[in-house]
């Protein structure tokens, strides 16, 4: 009775439009006031700047993006990353591995990581915050006895993927837009994103239905882990370090970013293209707000409010949506 | 027992002292009328058994009295007084309370927390453990519960001790009228004793009770008078002592429909599915059919019979305790521990709650649809959308889904269309046995029709379908053969033409503690016809 509604056919495709829209007006305002307000923001370097900061937020927040989809949750990818990027580090040092090998590694370590964490979750039914959580702290630990407590310098071996190749853009930037494409594609057009998407919607329904919910969800937060792994790697190009301290915090950063852009803690619904767009209005912000010289509490508070907002914003608009 | 018209007028009931509650051209209507017209009357210090079949009304008269429901149309009167509850609270104030099927206590709370909730004896705040506990104590020892102690969490006692505070604290405070919605259903026979004391206790205290259960053989030793309700409206009200369970069940029905005779059973071919030993706990138990290509087999029986869990043991929706399916000509059973292993097998299940077991709500038609089979619609893991969106437009034509396109969001089709969209995924599994549940649930009657077809189509291209369903008459117009389940037992299996609404029903409550003897009954019935 309370579903007969008066008709309205938003699909999910439009409704990810609106997001990616609404996302794109937020930037231009900050864009804008951010240029008003310093006359050096509104430059290529400030931009190339920020291109290449993003990539190892923007693919952790691609795995996240799955992961919320079928509505669980990883708090561990902070740890993953700088655990990965030991592993890269210490290939690359002791053993000599080259960059590429090196990498594999690192994403290896992720994968591994990242199904420990869906195998749990999945055979004692236990909330992936929880499991994650623990996660968090065994990564982290073993993050420490890699390196020794201590920050290895990598040095130019890794630096390569942070270093401008074109354009001012490194290759981590075309990796993680690459890594983006590749993602929204598996997620709209493969049998796997579908299962994805119905899981997060009604996982009862889906298991009814004849489609084994546990194979996708350890698979999602392998591919979670997969993808902090590779962030991981980036993050160690840039500082040309592998440092055990690294990544501390990612997993708020990175789910903020995935929820500003559009995709539901609930599960069921969510775009990789947008989280891109989340990770950017973070960047722009964070970029910004220290090119206006505003102290780092503020930075925070400022961002903190960001992400209350864009997520009211969201959630006004999916109820106005629902009923139709 | 007379086909009388024995509802006393309203009006002269209500100026008897003794009546405590009395009803008048009670109705409600949702989208269809669920009831219309109700007059009856309640007396203080009487047990008022209120039965009938599946769907027949009770839970919305007794939802209305307690406060639950607005009616739509008619009015109360509690001794004397108009009486039209705002909300389950405001009837509680007026000292109107009912026990629900489902418990309501907080298991982690002690038995006098749960008694006492919402009227805590505190001071400043601080709960006054000595004065809560003796308060308790004092409420338990109304209705004879002296030996449990207050201080025991709820989750530690049994179900029919559970059940009882349920009740004591429904007699927190002014208790005037009290109704029982099944309340035996979870009880052992010693605590079933127990109640039927209390519920003595209460009616020396004045206290009027409706009670509401599926067992004749309860209704004739706690009952004084017999409330028959049948499609929405009062058939008649007689003393228990008057009435044998046969009379009731046939009051139940009314006129004996002997529905569907007009068109033979379908021709049957070879065995799809047969089922042995089916068990779980005593919800189903030992249950044995077989399931033969082209025909559609009716599982009928009360809400609770299992039914339900039936289907879902053979879907391997849920463990079984024992039990085996041998499908198709198979000498042993197959594997089916979870519904992958049966939709593998060729077996699916159209679930009773479309909504929360059934449906992606928010997602359109289109994914809704192809769920059971994407690997028909793609290619290497990759999605053909150009085949899924062409193969959902056809099932959408086909099965007459009213909808703007495949790309609809299902949460704004009407339930009717929803189901429709469920069928449209199993026809495209294209599974050699489905399980419907309750296929029709809240579905209006043009869509009824189509799925009635659909379903005729599917057994005509041979294909197996059981079907539960609540609606006796639809069941009979569906199927050819209807097995009746009863307290968890597959009691009886009717070919078509043999069975009557009223040999259904009784077999529905046959294995009900000691109900009418179904065989008796039946010869009586075929000399009287």
């Amino acid at each position: 009775m309370s579903t007969l509604k008066p008709v309205s056919t938003r699909s999910a495709v439009t409704g990810a439009i609106g997001t990616v829209a609404g996302l794109l007006v937020a930037l231009a305002l900050m864009i804008g006031f951010f240029s008003w307000q310093s006359e050096y923001f509104f430059t290529t370097d400030t931009f190339v700047t920020i291109a290449n900061d993003i990539p190892a937020v923007a693919v952790t927040a691609v795995g996240m993006t799955f992961v919320l989809i079928i509505a669980g949750i990883d708090l561990s990818v902070g740890s993953v990353m700088a655990l990965a990027a030991a592993a890269a580090g210490i290939a690359m040092l002791q053993w000599n591995w080259p960059l590429l090998p090196a990498v594999g590694l690192a994403m290896l370590t992720g994968v591994v990581v990242g199904a420990v964490n869906g195998a749990v979750t999945v055979a004692w039914r236990l909330p992936s915050f929880i499991v994650t959580l623990g996660m968090l702290e065994v990564a982290r630990g073993a993050a420490y006895i890699a390196t020794d407590s201590r920050t290895q310098y990598i040095g130019g071996k890794i630096d390569w993927l942070g270093k401008p190749m074109l354009a001012g853009l490194s290759p981590a930037f075309f990796i993680a837009i690459a890594v983006i494409v590749l993602a929204q594609v598996v997620l709209t057009r493969t049998v796997f994103g579908r299962q994805m998407i119905g899981i997060g919607t009604n996982e009862e329904a889906m298991r009814l239905a004849g489609v084994d919910p546990r194979p996708v969800k350890i698979a999602v937060f392998a591919i979670a882990g997969l993808l902090a792994g590779l962030g991981g790697v980036f993050l160690a190009s840039r500082l040309e370090a592998a440092d055990p301290n690294a990544g501390t915090g990612a997993e708020l950063v990175v789910i903020a970013s995935v929820v500003i852009g559009g995709t539901s803690l609930m599960g069921g619904r969510g775009s990789v293209v947008s989280t891109f767009f989340g990770v950017l209005v973070i960047s722009v912000l964070e970029a910004g707000l220290a090119q206006i010289g505003a102290s780092e509490p503020t930075k925070r508070i400022i961002t903190g409010c960001v992400i209350i907002v864009a997520v009211v914003l969201d959630t006004l608009r999916e109820r106005r949506k629902a009923r139709g | 027992m007379k086909p009388a018209d024995a509802t006393p007028p309203a009006a002269t009931a209500a100026s008897t002292p003794s009546v405590l509650l009395a009803g008048s051209g009670l109705g409600k209507t949702y989208a269809t009328p669920v009831l219309a017209g109700v007059d009856f009357e309640l007396r203080a210090g009487e047990v008022l058994a209120l039965t009938g079949e599946n769907g027949a009304g009770k839970s919305t008269l007794s939802k209305i009295v307690a406060g639950l429901v607005a009616p739509t149309a008619g009015t109360m009167t509690l001794a004397g007084q108009p009486y039209a509850p705002a909300s389950r609270k405001d009837a509680e104030r007026q000292g109107v309370r009912m026990v629900m099927q489902e418990l309501s206590l907080v298991p982690t709370m002690s038995v006098a927390e749960n008694l006492l909730l919402d009227r805590l004896p505190n001071r400043f705040g601080f709960i006054r453990r000595d004065a809560l506990n003796d308060a308790a104590a004092r409420q338990m020892a109304l209705i004879g519960l002296q030996d449990i102690d207050p201080r025991m969490p709820v989750g530690q006692l049994g179900v029919g001790y559970q059940q009882m505070v349920e009740i004591a604290r429904s007699l927190v405070g002014q208790c005037r009228l009290l109704i029982l919605d099944e309340p035996t259903a979870t009880l052992t026979a010693r605590e079933t004793e127990h109640l039927f004391r209390q519920i003595a206790l209460l009616k020396q205290r004045g206290v009027g009770i409706v009670y509401i259960s599926h067992r004749l053989d309860e209704l004739q030793r706690v009952a004084d008078r017999v409330m028959v309700l049948r499609d929405g409206r009062h058939i008649d009200t007689h003393p228990m002592r008057d009435l044998t369970q046969a009379d009731i069940v046939r009051s139940m029905v009314g006129h004996d429909v002997h529905e569907g005779l007009d068109r033979d059973r379908r021709p049957a071919g070879k065995p799809a599915m047969r089922v042995r030993g089916m068990t779980r706990g005593s919800v189903v138990r030992d249950v044995d059919f077989d399931l033969h290509a082209g025909e559609v087999l009716g599982l009928a029986g009360l809400v609770g019979s299992g039914r339900t869990e039936l289907l879902r043991l053979i879907y391997g929706a849920d463990r079984k305790d024992r039990g085996e399916v041998l499908l198709g000509a198979a000498t042993t059973p197959a594997r089916i521990a979870s519904p992958v292993q049966a939709v593998r097998a060729g077996i699916g299940l159209v679930t009773e709650d479309r909504k929360s077991q059934g449906l992606l709500l928010p997602l359109p038609i289109r994914i809704n649809a192809t769920l059971a089979n994407l690997r028909a619609v793609a290619r290497g893991g990759w999605l053909r959308r150009d085949a899924e969106a062409r193969e959902v437009t056809r099932l959408r034509e086909l099965l007459r889904v009213r909808s703007d396109s495949i790309e609809q969001p299902v949460n704004q089709l009407s339930g009717g269309n929803q189901q429709k969209v469920i069928f449209a995924r199993w026809l495209h599994r294209d599974c050699d046995v489905l399980l419907l549940d309750e296929p029709t649930r809240g579905v209006d009657i043009g869509a009824r029709a189509d799925i009635y077809a659909q379903m005729d189509r599917l057994a005509a291209a041979g294909k197996a379908l059981a079907v539960v369903s609540s609606d006796l008459r639809e069941l009979m117009s569906v199927c050819d053969r209807i097995g009746v389940m009863s307290a968890g037992r597959l009691v009886r299996i009717f070919e078509r033409g043999e069975w009557t609404e009223q040999l259904l029903l009784e077999a529905a409550f046959s294995a009900y503690g000691a109900a009418a003897p179904a065989a008796p009954a039946n010869e009586r019935q075929e000399h009287a016809a």
